[in-house]
């Protein structure tokens, strides 16, 4: 439903996302997690049509963002980082205003309204002005715009920001109820959300993918490994094979070959240090070692950066001791 | 169209809904009903002694020439200078602000829509502005007799004279995210233009008629002489285009960096 190939966006000098590629299936939940700064706004921006791509092709329910634009937003909802609302709106007034921005038509949008102001919980604040609304509020108006014309995808950046965890809670359980009828990309820097909220993750850092699985995938290889890097000139097939009977190897991946050098990505077992039984590996097979190190961007340290604790798991247990 | 009316629909709201509409009605009627005041009296007076010396060798006075023509002539259009930047500084720069020009440049709207969406709905808070001006010459019509068709060519040459500045205080307005730059560029902006005419009064060269010729105020002249020129009329024309290319321009910029 959603393709992004090859993409790369670059803010003058800086590279802010780079050869990024992922898909996101029908009616599927997808994470994109990473660290503050990691390219995950600009990849939205790029996938919504705010901004044209530097190079690569994004297709949304197979419309080419760049070259029919006006049909794939037509089925986009966006819920930007910060709400795009107007504070001397009500509440009211502004979803009518997007709802006929977005092409819903004339007859239908007081029942849309009615629909998403419900889904949304925002049914009691719906003759408010928007600034005099509380930011949780505000957060929960704005999904609701992204909503209010039914888009086959939806597209939110940090839906639970600056919610309190009751909400978030709630927002979480809203997004899930979501998966089957739209197709969700959502960003975040919280763990344990993605973990909660999608049934696949993409980790990005640093503008590149770092890796992608479901949440249960991801966390064994987090907890399972160390990784190492090799390149060895030698039949890759081979080597491949020869290093998977390294003891405490778990899997071997290939990342590169050229010039008939090939380059590896070797996962072992956590504790153990396999470099010098891989060195003498293929010296004993007669290849040529060229490099061997321990990969300097390991998953692991990317999730150090990212937010491990969980705001509404805390609150919950704080209920629960006030509670006791 | 439907897209267009929506957009307009939307900044003419927010007008209504803060303090500039109402901002700029009071500055405008309260200059314009000075203006009329004053010179009414004058006419007034002007006509008492036309009147005494018998009206004999003296030309027939108008209202048509000195009242309407100099409010509208000579201070209508400078006031405009100082109020329609306070109209178009929050076209762009309030939606760049706020954040949500990303909602406008993601939803199924070309950027001419939204485009003429703005500048539409900025235009009929600048008609009812204009209006507002024409009131005053409704008294005269129902104590005196000026002429009508020179009142036709005032209104249709001072809208486009505004619309010309809108279209261009819009365009001045996608480049920050602040108001207050904006109408600040705005008004020094109008203010050469308007200066470019004065040129004219120290200089017959080509380059002098040139820059009398772009002066906005100039091509008023024979509007508020109640003859409307067709060369006139293109020029205003040509400005609001412009205007728009260069707003359109200026949005396809905002998108590489927001
Ligand atoms: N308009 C811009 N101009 C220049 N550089 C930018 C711009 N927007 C983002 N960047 C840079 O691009 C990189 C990616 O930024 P982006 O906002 O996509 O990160 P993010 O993953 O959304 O981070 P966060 O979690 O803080 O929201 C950063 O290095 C940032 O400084
Ligand atoms: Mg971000």
């Amino acid at each position: 439903m959603i393709e992004v190939e090859h993409l790369t966006k670059r803010y003058g000098p800086t590279l802010a996302v780079s050869d990024v590629s992922f898909n996101v299936q029908k009616g599927e939940v997808l994470g994109f997690l990473g660290p503050n700064g990691a390219g995950k706004t600009t990849t939205m921006r790029v996938i919504t049509g705010f901004l044209p791509p530097t190079f690569g092709t994004v297709r949304v329910a197979g419309y080419d963002v760049t070259e029919e634009p006006l049909e794939a937003k037509r089925r986009t909802g966006y819920l930007p980082e910060a709400p795009p609302v107007y504070p001397d709106m009500t509440v009211d007034e502004y979803l009518a205003f997007v709802a006929r921005i977005k092409g819903v038509p004339r007859r239908e949008i007081k029942t849309r309204l009615d629909e998403v102001a419900e889904k949304c919980a925002v049914t009691d604040v719906r003759r408010r002005q928007i600034g005099k609304l509380s930011k949780g509020y505000r957060q929960r108006v704005g999904l609701a715009q992204a909503l209010i014309h039914n888009p086959e995808v939806l597209v939110l950046d940090e839906p639970t920001a600056g919610l309190d965890p009751k909400q978030i809670i709630e927002t979480r359980e809203l997004i899930k109820g979501l998966a089957g009828q739209h197709t969700v990309i959502l960003s975040t820097h919280i763990l344990p959300e993605a973990a909660k909220t999608c049934q696949r993750v993409v980790v990005i850092n640093a503008g590149k993918i770092v890796a992608v699985g479901t949440p249960g995938e991801l966390t064994r290889r987090l907890q399972g490994y160390g990784t190492v890097l090799v390149t060895v000139e030698g039949p890759a097939a081979e080597i491949i094979e020869r290093f998977q009977r390294v003891g405490g190897v778990n899997w071997v991946e290939p990342r590169d070959s050229s010039d008939g050098r090939v380059t590896l990505e070797v996962h072992s077992e956590k504790e153990k240090d396999v470099r010098a039984e891989l060195a003498r590996a293929v010296v004993e097979s007669g290849w040529k070692l060229y490099e061997l190190r321990t990969s300097g961007m390991s998953l692991e340290e990317i999730f150090l950066k990212l937010t491990t604790k969980d705001l509404s798991e805390e609150a919950a247990a704080g209920a629960q001791e006030a509670a006791n | 169209m439907r897209n267009v009316l929506t957009v307009a629909g939307k900044e003419l709201r927010a007008y209504f809904h803060s303090p500039i509409a109402y901002l700029v009605m009071t500055v405008y009627a309260a200059i314009c009903g000075f203006v009329f005041y004053s010179s009414t009296a004058f006419f007034v007076i002007q006509s008492f002694r036309t009147q005494a010396m018998g009206g004999m060798g003296m030309p027939p006075i108008s209202l048509n020439e000195n009242i309407i023509r100099p409010i509208l002539a000579g201070v209508v259009t400078v006031v405009l200078l100082f109020l329609i930047p306070l109209i178009t500084m929050r076209l762009y720069a309030e939606e760049k602000r706020s954040g949500t020009i990303e909602l406008l440049l993601t939803s199924p709207l070309t950027d001419l829509e939204i485009i003429l969406g703005k500048f539409l709905g900025s235009l009929v808070l600048f008609a009812i502005l204009e209006a507002l001006t024409f009131i005053y010459f409704v008294v005269l019509f129902l104590y005196g007799n000026p002429n009508p068709k020179p009142l036709i060519a005032n209104a249709l040459g001072l809208l486009l004279y505004g619309a010309a500045l809108l279209a261009l205080g819009m365009w001045i307005s996608t480049f920050t995210k602040n108001q207050i730059i904006a109408g600040a560029v705005g008004l020094a902006a109008f203010l050469l233009l308007y200066l470019l005419d004065w040129v004219t009064a120290y200089s017959n060269s080509t380059a002098g008629q040139v820059m009398s010729y772009l002066a906005l105020t100039t091509h008023f002249d024979n509007f508020s002489k109640g003859v409307i020129q067709l060369s006139d009329v293109v020029y205003y024309l040509s400005v609001v285009l412009l205007g728009i290319f260069l707003t359109a321009r200026s949005m396809e910029a905002l998108k590489g960096r927001p």
